[in-house]
C-alpha cells in the first residue's frame, strides 16, 4: 500500500515538471516585455529625478534664474555638490557715485545695487545623490530636477555644470541629440 | 591537496591563514567570494570542505562598508536621509522610514495621518519588490535561469510606481522628518489598484513555474533547519525567525504608524528550514497586497508633511530615541543620542542581515557546498545592509 | 579500400563544418529561445535578428589572449579542450541522416559513439586538475562522478532497443522502424526512451544536470579559468554532444529519417531539432538539482528501471523468436 502511494505521489512529482515546462512554455509564445533601447525608450521617465536644473524666469526672462543666491541649497546639501558665487555689484560710474555720496550726505537711505542672480551656479553631478533637499528649502522655487536620464560622460569634469550658462544656453537650439532616442513610446 | 600547496610564499590573506590553522588534515580551504556568483555582491564566505562537504564556513565582512554611522556624525538629521535609501538597495523605504521615525520620536514629531497611510502604501509596495528580487535571485542561486525574470517583470511594474513620487527606482530618499516629501496622486493611487489584482494573478504562476518544482522542493526542503532557539540566539528576525515558527513582527509585535488599524496576517511556518522561509516570503506577498489595498481605502485627505518640518539646519533636541520598523530582510533598527548640536550625536543602525548572516556559519556546517549556497539565499542577505 | 577512405575523408570535412556551423546556429536558438521564453528579445542586434551574433562572439574568443593561469600544467590544460573537441568529430560519422548518408559504415556504429562519448569526460577531468584552481577541482570531480553514473543506463537502454532491432549499427536500427509514428521504437520502448533522455541530459552536463559548471556553486566548474578559444571548444563540444545525443535519440527511438511525404534527411533534422528545443526549454525552466540527488537519481531509479526493461525487452524478444520459430 505505502509503495503504491509512494509511486502515485513520484509520479505526482514528476508531473510538476510538466507544468514548469507549460509555463515557460506558454511566455515563449507571448509577446515580449522588454524595451529595445536603443531604437525605444520608456515612456516613464518624466518623473525621474535626472539632475538639477535651475528654473528660469528672473527678471522676467526665461532664461536667467530665479535664483537669489542665498545659498541655502548649498547649505542644505548633503553632500556638498553645490556651490554658488554671487554677482559682485558692478563698479559704479562717476556720476552713480556721486549721486550716491550726495544721497548719504542727505541721510537717504540707499538701496544696494548688487544683483540677486548668481554668477555661477556650479554643480557637481557626480557627487549629488538626487535627494531633493536642495528644492525643498529653495525659498524661491529656482531649482527642479530635470527627466534627464541619458547622461553619460568621459570624465568627472563632463558632470561639473555651471546652471547659469546651461541655462542661458539653453535658448540656443539645442545641439542634435544623438539619434539613440526618439520620442517612441513603449507599453512599460 | 592541501591548503598549503605553495610552502614558499605566503598564499592568501589574514582571515584565509587564520582560518587555516585549525584546518582538518587533507581539508579544501576554499573562498566563495567576494567575487563569486551566488554572494550576490561582496560577501566572502571561507569554507573549509572536505570533498562536498562544508565543515566549517565563516562570512568575512567589510568588502561594502561605507561609513554610514561615521557619516550620520557629520551631517544634520535631514541631510542624513539620503543615506538611508543607500544602505539596503532592496529595500529602501524601510530605512528611511527607520531613521525619519527615530528622529520624529526623538523631538516628538507628529506625522499627518495622509502620510502615515502614504508611507505604508510605499514602504509594502517596496517590500514587494524586495521579495521578488529575493525570489529571482534565490532562483537563479538553484541554478533556475527564468525566474528572475519574470520577477523583475513584475518587480518593474512596482517599480514605475514608486518612481512617481520618488523621483528614483533604487535608492530612494522619500520619507522627511515629518511626512514624506510628495504626495501620491491619483495617477498613482489607480496605478496601485490596478497592480494589485494583477499581482495576485501572477502568483499562481510563481507556484505552478517553482514552487511545486519536485526539483526546487527536493533543494530546499528540509535544508539549513534552524531551531526557534538558534533564531533567538542570534538575533535573527524577518522571514527567517518566520520561517522557525515565531511570528515575530515589529509590525504587530511592536506597532508604529497605522499598522494596529490594518487587518493582517504574519505568516509563518513550521517547516523551519529553507522552505519555511521562502513559504513565508511567498506569503507575505498576499500580506502585502491585503495591507496596500486596506490602506488605499482607508487613507484620508490632508496634508504628507507636517507644518514647519526640520529643515537641514533644524537641531535635534537633546535625548536618545530607537525606533524600529518591519524591513523586508527583518527588524530595522535605528538608535540615535543626541546632544542637542548640530548634528546627531550618535547614529546606531541595526541591520537585520547581519544577524542574519550570523546563523550561516552554524547552520552550514556538515552540509554540502549546493546546499550551503541553498541556505545562504534563503537568508536573502543584502550585503550593503550587512556592512553599512 | 580508397573509395571507403574517400567517403570518410569528406565525411570528416563535412562534419568538421557542419559541428562548426550547428555550434554557432544552436548558440544562436539556445539564446533566442532562452529570451523568448523570458519574455525579452534575445540577440537582435547583429545580422537579422541575431543571427550573426554567435559569429561575431567566435571572433571575439578566437581573437582573444589565451590565459594560462599560474602553476598550472600547461601540456594538460590545453590538451584537455582539444580532447574534449576532437572525439566529438568522430562521433558525426556513422550518424546516418538519410538512407545510404552516412560517413562510416559500420556494423558497431553505436559501439562507436558510446565509446568515444566516454572520452569527453577524461577532458573535463584534465582541465579541471590542470587548472590548478579549487572550483575547476571540485567541477572535475563531479564531472566524473556524474559522467561515469550516466554513461550505464545510457548504454543500457540502448542495449534495449538493440536487442530488438538485432543489430548495433544504426543505419539497421532505423531501417527497422516503420514510416509513422507508431512504428517507431519509442512505441515499444518508451522507458527506455525517457531513461535514454534523461541520462543524455546527464552525459552532456545539461541543465538540470549542469552539476560540473553549476554556476552559482562553483563559479564555472571545470572551465572556470579557461579564456578565449580554451573556453570555446568546450563550449563549441557540448553543443555538439548535444547534437549527437539527440541525433541517436532519433535515430534509435524516433525512426530516424523515417516519415511521411518530406524527404529523409529533412525528416531526421527536424526531429533532431524538436529534441534539442526540448532540452534547451528544460535548461531554461527548470532549477539544477543537488549533486547528491543527481547520483540517487541515477543509481536508485535509472539504473534498476533500465535493467529491468533490458531484462523484460530480452524477455519478450526471446519469446518473440521462439513462437515465431514454433509457427
Amino acid at each position: 500500500m505505502n509503495a503504491i502511494k509512494e509511486a502515485i505521489k513520484t509520479v505526482s512529482d514528476l508531473w510538476s515538471l510538466m507544468v514548469g515546462l507549460r509555463v515557460t512554455g506558454k511566455y515563449f509564445l507571448e509577446p515580449q516585455r522588454t524595451v529595445r533601447y536603443p531604437w525605444k525608450a520608456v515612456s516613464n521617465i518624466g518623473t525621474f529625478k535626472g539632475h538639477l536644473e535651475l528654473v528660469g524666469g528672473g527678471q522676467k526672462d526665461p532664461f536667467k534664474p530665479r535664483c537669489i543666491s542665498c545659498g541655502m541649497c548649498a547649505l542644505a546639501c548633503p553632500s556638498h555638490c553645490i556651490t554658488v558665487v554671487k554677482k559682485k555689484a558692478p563698479k559704479p560710474t562717476p556720476e552713480e557715485e556721486k549721486a550716491l555720496a550726495e544721497a548719504k550726505a542727505n541721510g537717504e537711505k540707499t538701496k544696494d545695487k548688487a544683483p540677486k542672480d548668481p554668477e555661477k551656479f556650479v554643480y557637481d553631478y557626480s557627487l549629488c545623490s538626487l535627494c531633493g533637499t536642495c528644492i525643498e528649502n529653495c525659498p524661491a522655487g529656482a531649482l527642479s530636477f530635470t527627466g534627464n536620464v541619458y547622461m553619460a560622460g568621459y570624465s568627472r569634469n563632463d558632470f561639473l555644470f555651471d546652471l547659469v550658462v546651461k541655462l542661458r544656453d539653453s535658448q540656443a537650439p539645442a545641439p542634435a541629440e544623438p539619434a539613440a532616442v526618439p520620442a517612441e513610446t513603449s507599453e512599460a | 591537496m592541501t591548503h598549503s600547496a605553495l610552502p614558499d610564499q605566503v598564499a592568501g590573506d589574514f582571515y584565509t591563514n587564520n582560518f587555516a590553522k585549525n584546518a582538518q588534515e587533507g581539508s579544501l580551504i576554499l573562498n566563495l567570494g567576494p567575487q563569486h556568483p551566488s554572494t550576490h555582491g561582496v560577501l566572502r564566505v571561507v569554507v573549509e570542505m572536505d570533498g562536498e562537504y562544508i565543515l566549517r564556513a565563516e562570512p568575512v565582512l567589510g568588502y561594502l562598508h561605507r561609513m554610514h554611522e561615521k557619516m550620520a556624525e557629520v551631517k544634520t538629521a535631514a541631510q542624513f536621509i539620503p543615506n538611508m535609501g543607500r544602505v539596503d538597495y532592496g529595500h529602501a523605504l524601510g530605512w528611511n522610514w527607520a531613521f525619519v521615525g527615530a528622529v520624529e520620536k526623538l523631538a516628538g514629531i507628529e506625522v499627518p495621518e495622509r502620510a502615515e497611510y502614504v508611507r505604508v502604501i510605499t514602504c509594502e509596495l517596496n517590500r514587494l519588490a524586495s521579495h521578488l528580487l529575493w525570489w529571482g535571485a534565490y532562483l537563479l542561486d538553484l541554478g533556475a535561469f527564468t525566474p528572475i525574470m519574470y520577477a523583475f517583470d513584475d518587480r518593474e511594474k512596482i517599480l514605475d510606481i514608486l518612481q512617481a513620487p520618488t523621483g528614483s527606482r533604487l535608492t530612494y530618499s522619500y520619507f522627511r522628518i515629518g511626512g514624506v516629501a510628495k504626495d501620491l496622486n491619483e495617477d498613482c493611487l489607480s496605478r496601485i489598484r490596478a497592480f494589485i489584482p494583477w499581482m495576485r494573478e501572477r502568483l499562481p504562476m510563481y507556484k505552478d513555474l517553482v514552487s511545486d518544482n519536485i526539483i526546487l522542493r527536493k533543494r530546499i526542503e528540509g535544508i539549513g533547519v534552524i531551531e526557534p532557539e538558534v533564531c533567538r540566539r542570534f538575533g535573527a528576525t524577518g522571514p527567517v525567525i518566520r520561517g522557525s515558527g515565531i511570528a515575530y513582527d515589529v509590525r504587530r509585535s511592536d506597532p508604529y504608524s497605522v499598522y494596529p488599524k490594518l487587518d493582517f496576517e504574519i505568516p509563518t511556518s513550521d517547516l523551519m528550514d529553507a522552505r519555511g522561509r521562502y513559504d513565508v516570503r511567498i506569503a507575505e506577498f498576499e500580506q502585502s497586497l491585503r495591507i496596500i489595498e486596506q490602506c488605499l481605502d482607508m487613507m484620508p485627505e490632508g496634508d504628507v508633511l507636517v507644518k514647519g518640518a526640520p529643515k537641514p539646519s533644524w537641531k535635534a533636541p537633546k535625548g536618545e530615541a530607537y525606533f524600529a520598523v518591519e524591513g523586508a530582510r527583518g527588524k530595522i533598527g535605528v538608535y540615535l543620542v543626541s546632544d542637542g548640536g548640530k548634528n546627531l550625536y550618535r547614529t546606531k543602525l541595526r541591520a537585520p542581515g547581519f544577524c542574519n548572516l550570523s546563523l550561516f556559519a552554524e547552520v552550514s556546517r556538515g552540509t554540502i557546498l549546493a546546499d550551503a549556497v541553498a541556505i545562504l539565499g534563503s537568508l536573502d542577505l543584502i550585503i550593503p545592509e550587512i556592512d553599512r | 579500400m580508397p573509395a571507403e577512405f574517400i567517403r570518410i575523408l569528406i565525411g570528416l570535412v563535412a562534419v568538421a563544418i557542419s559541428v562548426g556551423l550547428i555550434g554557432l546556429v544552436m548558440v544562436w536558438v539556445e539564446r533566442k529561445v532562452a529570451g523568448h521564453i523570458q519574455r525579452r528579445p534575445g540577440p537582435y542586434e547583429v545580422g537579422p535578428s541575431g543571427l550573426l551574433q554567435p559569429l561575431a562572439d567566435a571572433l571575439k574568443l578566437v581573437g582573444k589572449q589565451l590565459f594560462m593561469p599560474d602553476k598550472a600544467d600547461p601540456i594538460l590544460f590545453w590538451l584537455a579542450p582539444v580532447l574534449s573537441f576532437l572525439p566529438v568529430l568522430l562521433l558525426f560519422l556513422p550518424l546516418p541522416l538519410g538512407d545510404g548518408l552516412y560517413a562510416l559504415d559500420v556494423n558497431l556504429g553505436l559501439l562507436l559513439i558510446l565509446a568515444f562519448s566516454g572520452l569527453a569526460v577524461l577532458s573535463l577531468l584534465l582541465g579541471g586538475w590542470a587548472s590548478n584552481n579549487k572550483y575547476g577541482l571540485l567541477g572535475a570531480a563531479r564531472a566524473v562522478a556524474q559522467s561515469v553514473a550516466y554513461e550505464i543506463p545510457l548504454l543500457l537502454s540502448v542495449l534495449a532497443v538493440s536487442f530488438v532491432a538485432g543489430s548495433l549499427n544504426l543505419a539497421e536500427v532505423v531501417k527497422g522502424q516503420g514510416t509513422w509514428p507508431w512504428n517507431w521504437n519509442i512505441m515499444t520502448q518508451p522507458l527506455a526512451f525517457l531513461i535514454y533522455m534523461v541520462s543524455a541530459l546527464g552525459e552532456t552536463n545539461r541543465a538540470p544536470f549542469d552539476l560540473p559548471e553549476a554556476e552559482s556553486e562553483l563559479t564555472a566548474g571545470f572551465h572556470t579559468e579557461y579564456s578565449g578559444m580554451g573556453f570555446g571548444l568546450f563550449f563549441l563540444a557540448e553543443y555538439a554532444n548535444m547534437v549527437v545525443v539527440c541525433a541517436v535519440a532519433t535515430a534509435l527511438f524516433l525512426g530516424g529519417w523515417n516519415g511521411p511525404v518530406l524527404p529523409g534527411p529533412v525528416w531526421f533534422v527536424l526531429k533532431v531539432s524538436l529534441l534539442m528545443l526540448l532540452m534547451v526549454f528544460f535548461r531554461w525552466t527548470y532549477p539544477r538539482v543537488r549533486f547528491d540527488q543527481l547520483l540517487n537519481i541515477n543509481w536508485k531509479w535509472l539504473m534498476p528501471l533500465a535493467v529491468l526493461n533490458l531484462l523484460a525487452t530480452s524477455f519478450f524478444v526471446k519469446l518473440a523468436q521462439f513462437t515465431e520459430v514454433r509457427w
